[in-house]
């Protein structure tokens, strides 16, 4: 086939195009994701003590931080998946809420003594968070891997990463309603961790699933 | 100076053409394409100085995927880094899949650099995109080959093949996505 007959092809009947359709997919794709999250930490079990937790500070403060930390990687998200769109102030954003929270951890780890600062580090929860948080962003991944199918990221593997972790901080969010930790040094380390492993497996699917 | 206007014209006329084409004006789409074409013929030629004969099938390619994600431009955003983006994508693909050095050497070019040159004197291709395409299975041959090669409406293509409307039109745009997975296992 000629070039100039695959232009003719190319153009034959074409009809107008939705340039909104990649916005629509992602929160289609939150959307679905985000109800399969909620079944996961309903089955594991929602805190029967929220109202209890709600009356205090540190737990608006983990909302916003993982809050925060899945709207810079959906922003994120959506430069990557575009070809020519520049991605990397979103990505030094991400250091915003993470050094926030370190800098509360630091606070509360200057005010302890020895044993009080083991406890703020690993509660009672340390082995199962990173991974109950990737178990809960599941939903979430593969939603959000079916919406990057459809879009052109120019590096498969980062924008596999870039779900990844818009999967891991969106989970972690719902997680939020299962997880009795409170303690700043806690989430600085364990939920990054547990968004962590959604982000590794995102670039690693990214960079087989991913091109076009 | 004279260069630096000459492509700016070169850019607002695509832009424009390309904005039409979106808004579903076939014919502003097939200049758009044509002209496309030739620039990106032009800026492929002097990238593959070393691999002449995979120019055309590379200006092809290049081309598909433009038509493949034309929903991926945003509007408010600048189309030669769009262009730019998706055609160096497709030629660092090539040059890792041919495992030349210059894979790794591509410099991270001027994004206009594209629009410099545009060449029409189109060579041949080694790859013949007419036998990939008769390698998709029915429900995606036939709604190309009635409606984008014959001309048929999706109406007259859905009574024919006893397919509805939207598989007719689905069947067009998963095809020609399908028709770009096989020219990346063919390469």
């Amino acid at each position: 086939m000629k070039t100039g007959d695959l232009i003719a092809m190319l153009a034959a009947g074409a009809e107008s195009v939705d340039t909104g359709a990649p916005r629509r997919r992602f929160s289609q794709a939150l959307a679905a994701g985000g109800a399969g999250a909620l079944l996961i930490v309903v089955l594991m079990g929602v805190r029967s003590d929220l109202a209890v937790m709600a009356s205090q500070p540190m737990f608006w403060a983990k909302l916003a931080y993982c809050a925060a930390l899945a709207i810079v990687a959906l922003m994120l998200t959506a430069r990557v998946a575009r070809p020519g769109a520049r991605a990397t102030g979103w990505a030094a954003a991400l250091a915003l809420p993470l050094l926030a929270m370190w800098l509360l951890a630091a606070i509360a780890l200057g005010g302890a003594g020895g044993a009080q600062r083991e406890a703020l580090v690993y509660g009672s929860t340390w082995r199962a968070c990173a991974f109950s948080i990737a178990l809960v962003s599941l939903p979430l991944f593969a939603a959000l891997l079916w919406a990057m199918k459809d879009l052109a990221p120019t590096r498969p593997a980062l924008g596999g990463a870039a779900a990844g972790l818009l999967a891991g901080a969106a989970g972690a969010l719902v997680y939020s309603l299962h997880c009795p930790e409170l303690a700043a040094p806690f989430l600085g380390i364990w939920y990054p961790l547990g968004m962590l492993i959604p982000a590794v497996a995102g670039a690693l699917a990214g960079h087989k699933l991913l091109r076009w | 100076m004279e260069k630096e206007g000459s492509v700016r014209e070169a850019e607002d006329r695509l832009r424009r053409l390309f904005a039409q084409s979106l808004a579903g004006d076939a014919a502003a789409y097939r200049l758009f394409l044509e002209d496309l074409g030739a620039h990106l013929r032009g800026f492929l030629r002097r990238r593959l100085e070393r691999l002449p004969d995979d120019i055309e099938d590379l200006v092809q390619e290049t081309l598909l995927a433009v038509h493949n994600q034309r929903h991926t431009y945003d509007p408010g955003q600048p189309l030669t880094a769009w262009v730019h983006a998706i055609a160096r994508y497709k030629l660092v693909d090539l040059l890792r899949r041919r495992a030349t050095r210059e894979a790794r050497d591509q410099p991270l070019d001027d994004e206009r650099e594209w629009l410099a040159a545009p060449d029409n004197e189109a060579a041949g291709t080694k790859r013949d995109l007419a036998a990939l395409l008769a390698r998709l299975p029915d429900r995606q041959r036939l709604p190309i080959v009635h409606t984008k090669l014959e001309g048929l409406s999706v109406a007259e293509t859905a009574r024919r093949t006893g397919m509805s409307e939207s598989a007719v039109k689905v069947g067009v745009h998963r095809g020609l996505k399908a028709l770009a997975a096989l020219i990346r296992e063919d390469a």
